[in-house]
């Protein structure tokens, strides 16, 4: 689209997107054609020879145990970090919603944790669930009797970091159903109440189906959060571990990569999650936006 | 409310409370440790009554942990993308709304493209660009044998080797995250909204066009600036893989990573209260920037997506 009436000059314009379209050349083209072209050749650690192999290198992720196991990681930890965070999202707005006196002070209690990096957050859960000096693992295991350690045990320090991964986007979540929330008509709520539904039959028969689009929304975001932003927080928490067990795929891009300096592996590991993400993306965009509406 | 629910209501409050609390307790349990010495943060379980020891835990991570340093670091790596981000974006999107040129099309779709592809799925390509950004140009030179062309015409033994490192620096910190189709597509969005008289009128009244950019559109555009700046700093500031590859040099590193030498490991003395007080220094200039211009972060936060 371009405005009706608008300016001829030529290389004012050039001038004026070279900025952008430099950055993202040089940042964001290069750097995936260099991944692409990485991921079907095989190099040796130090990058001086390297050898075209075909699929090579995504037959070997795929029948690696330890890919498949992450891709089950992941999926588990995305789902669980994406309705932990929603659910709690969706109670605290709808309340909030409700509530007539101290709406703004309410708003921003909420909304802060927003701000906290992933890592610090996992940092402040670490603490709160470390096994010999947290407060909650002592909780649960002196109050509760819970056999809590995610030192140890890979379920624990799943459920850690996506404790610490939910957190902070609680707050996100929070924003967006507000918002929705306020956007739904209230002539509907009052003709409901009027035909005698109670707040809760309104809530699940009006403004939940309304909220629709917002929920979806959101729950691709989240589980793009999950997958690519909690580097943070598996980095300072757990580092993958323990056994493998919090190794989501960002991660072992990252370790296999960077560390073990299997160049051919992380960059075919790298194709799939940008595979990946254009899909969701995509379907988002297909979708998503279009097939939620507002059926009432 | 439709009608009358005293029971709800109070439920409600009562909930709203009650989640606030389970919000805010990970931070309230931050600050009582932060305030605590050391042998009352290792008793299980920490008693959650504030100390004293406050200054002297924030002192003391201040020292060890280099964290005048790395917040200055922090300071400049948040605000570097935000200001890089939003320039480069406003100019891209205006020279896209605003002109009509044979690549509008082609450079809007080629920025559109790269709305989703986090620095997390091509790790190692970036970080190669970034340890020598002339890599692309380099390739040119040496497929196209440009360099023998050059021997040839300049006639003696001459070799072209660009090699422009961004590791530890800020420019490398800052420059590949500046970089970003949301920004550009939010002000394509808004640009698109604004009424074709102002322009008509700019340019009847003989204004050019960076005139009536600079007179008409920034002034129109101050709100979006200001919902990004919040939203953008608080990203640059907590960016955490980026500066965590490019940087080796403690000196350069961010105050997020750097957070991370604060950490007690499972031998060390559990100096958790120094390392909570630190995190609570680190946390806190994005918390402040969210709630200080809390309405542009909410406004934000929900346009940016749209």
């Amino acid at each position: 689209m371009i405005k009706r009436s608008h300016f001829t000059s030529r290389t004012l314009a050039y001038l004026l997107i070279t900025p952008q379209i430099l950055v993202t050349l040089t940042f964001f083209y290069w750097p995936a054609i260099q991944g692409l072209l990485q991921s079907v050749m095989i190099s040796d650690p130090f990058g001086r020879r390297s050898q075209f192999v075909w699929f090579y290198n995504f037959i070997n992720i795929f029948t690696d145990p330890l890919y498949l196991k992450s891709i089950g990681i992941t999926l588990g930890f995305s789902l669980a970090t994406a309705i932990t965070s929603i659910a709690f999202g969706l109670f605290l707005a709808s309340l909030a919603n409700r509530a007539l006196r101290a709406k703004a002070l309410i708003r921003t209690m909420l909304i802060w944790p927003y701000a906290v990096a992933p890592a610090i957050s996992g940092i402040l859960w670490l603490f709160l669930l470390h096994p010999s000096f947290g407060v909650l693992a002592y909780f649960l295991t002196d109050r509760l009797g819970i056999d809590w350690n995610p030192m140890l045990s890979g379920t624990d320090a799943l459920i850690m970091v996506v404790m610490a991964s939910a957190w902070k986007e609680v707050s996100y979540n929070f924003v967006f159903f507000m918002a929705g929330l306020q956007a739904v008509p209230h002539s509907l709520i009052e003709a409901a109440a009027m035909d005698g539904a109670g707040p809760f039959r309104r809530f699940w028969t009006i403004t939940f189906p309304l909220l629709s689009p917002t929920f979806f929304f959101l729950m691709v975001m989240n589980i793009i959060y999950a997958f690519f932003e909690t580097f943070g927080v598996i980095h300072t928490v757990t580092q993958g571990g323990p056994g493998g067990a919090t190794n989501t795929l960002v991660y072992k891009v990252y370790q296999d990569g960077f560390i073990g300096l299997n160049l051919g592996s992380s960059a075919a590991q790298s194709v799939v999650l940008m595979i990946l993400i254009v899909t969701i993306t995509v379907l988002q965009f297909r979708f998503v936006e279009r097939k939620v509406h507002y059926t009432v | 409310m439709v009608e009358r629910t005293p029971i709800l209501d109070a439920l409600t409050y009562a909930f709203l409370m009650l989640g606030i609390c389970i919000v805010g307790f990970p931070i309230f349990y931050t600050v009582v440790a932060a305030t605590l010495p050391l042998e009352e943060v290792a008793k299980v379980p920490m008693p959650l009554v504030p100390g004293d020891q406050f200054w002297v835990n924030v002192n003391t991570a201040w020292e060890t942990g280099n964290l005048g340093q790395q917040l200055m670091n922090s300071f400049i790596m948040a605000s570097g993308i935000t200001i890089g981000k939003i320039v480069v974006s406003m100019l891209g999107a205006f020279s896209i709304v605003y002109f009509d040129y044979r690549f509008r099309k082609v450079a809007f779709a080629a920025v559109f493209c790269t709305l989703m592809l986090p620095v997390e799925v091509r790790i190692l390509p970036t970080y190669e660009i970034a340890a020598n950004i002339f890599g692309p140009l380099q390739w040119f030179i040496d497929t196209l044998h440009l360099n023998s062309l050059i021997q040839w015409w300049a006639g003696n033994d001459f070799e072209i080797a660009l090699e422009w490192s961004l590791l530890d620096s800020y420019t490398g910190l800052i420059l590949p995250l500046v970089a970003s189709a949301t920004c550009t597509f939010l002000f394509r969005q808004f640009f698109l909204t604004v009424p074709e008289e102002l322009c008509e009128a700019a340019k009847l009244d003989g204004a050019s066009a960076m005139m009536f950019f600079r007179k008409i559109l920034l002034p129109l555009s101050l709100t979006n600036i200001a919902a990004l700046v919040v939203i953008e700093f608080v990203y640059g500031w907590n960016q955490y893989l980026w500066p965590l590859l490019i940087t080796t040099n403690p000196d350069m590193t961010t105050a997020v990573i750097g957070l991370q030498h604060l950490i007690p490991q499972a031998d060390d003395i559990p100096y958790w209260n120094v390392a909570m007080a630190g995190s609570l220094l680190v946390m806190m200039p994005p918390i402040l920037v969210v709630l200080m211009m809390q309405r542009w972060f909410v406004k934000g936060l929900v346009e940016r997506e749209k």
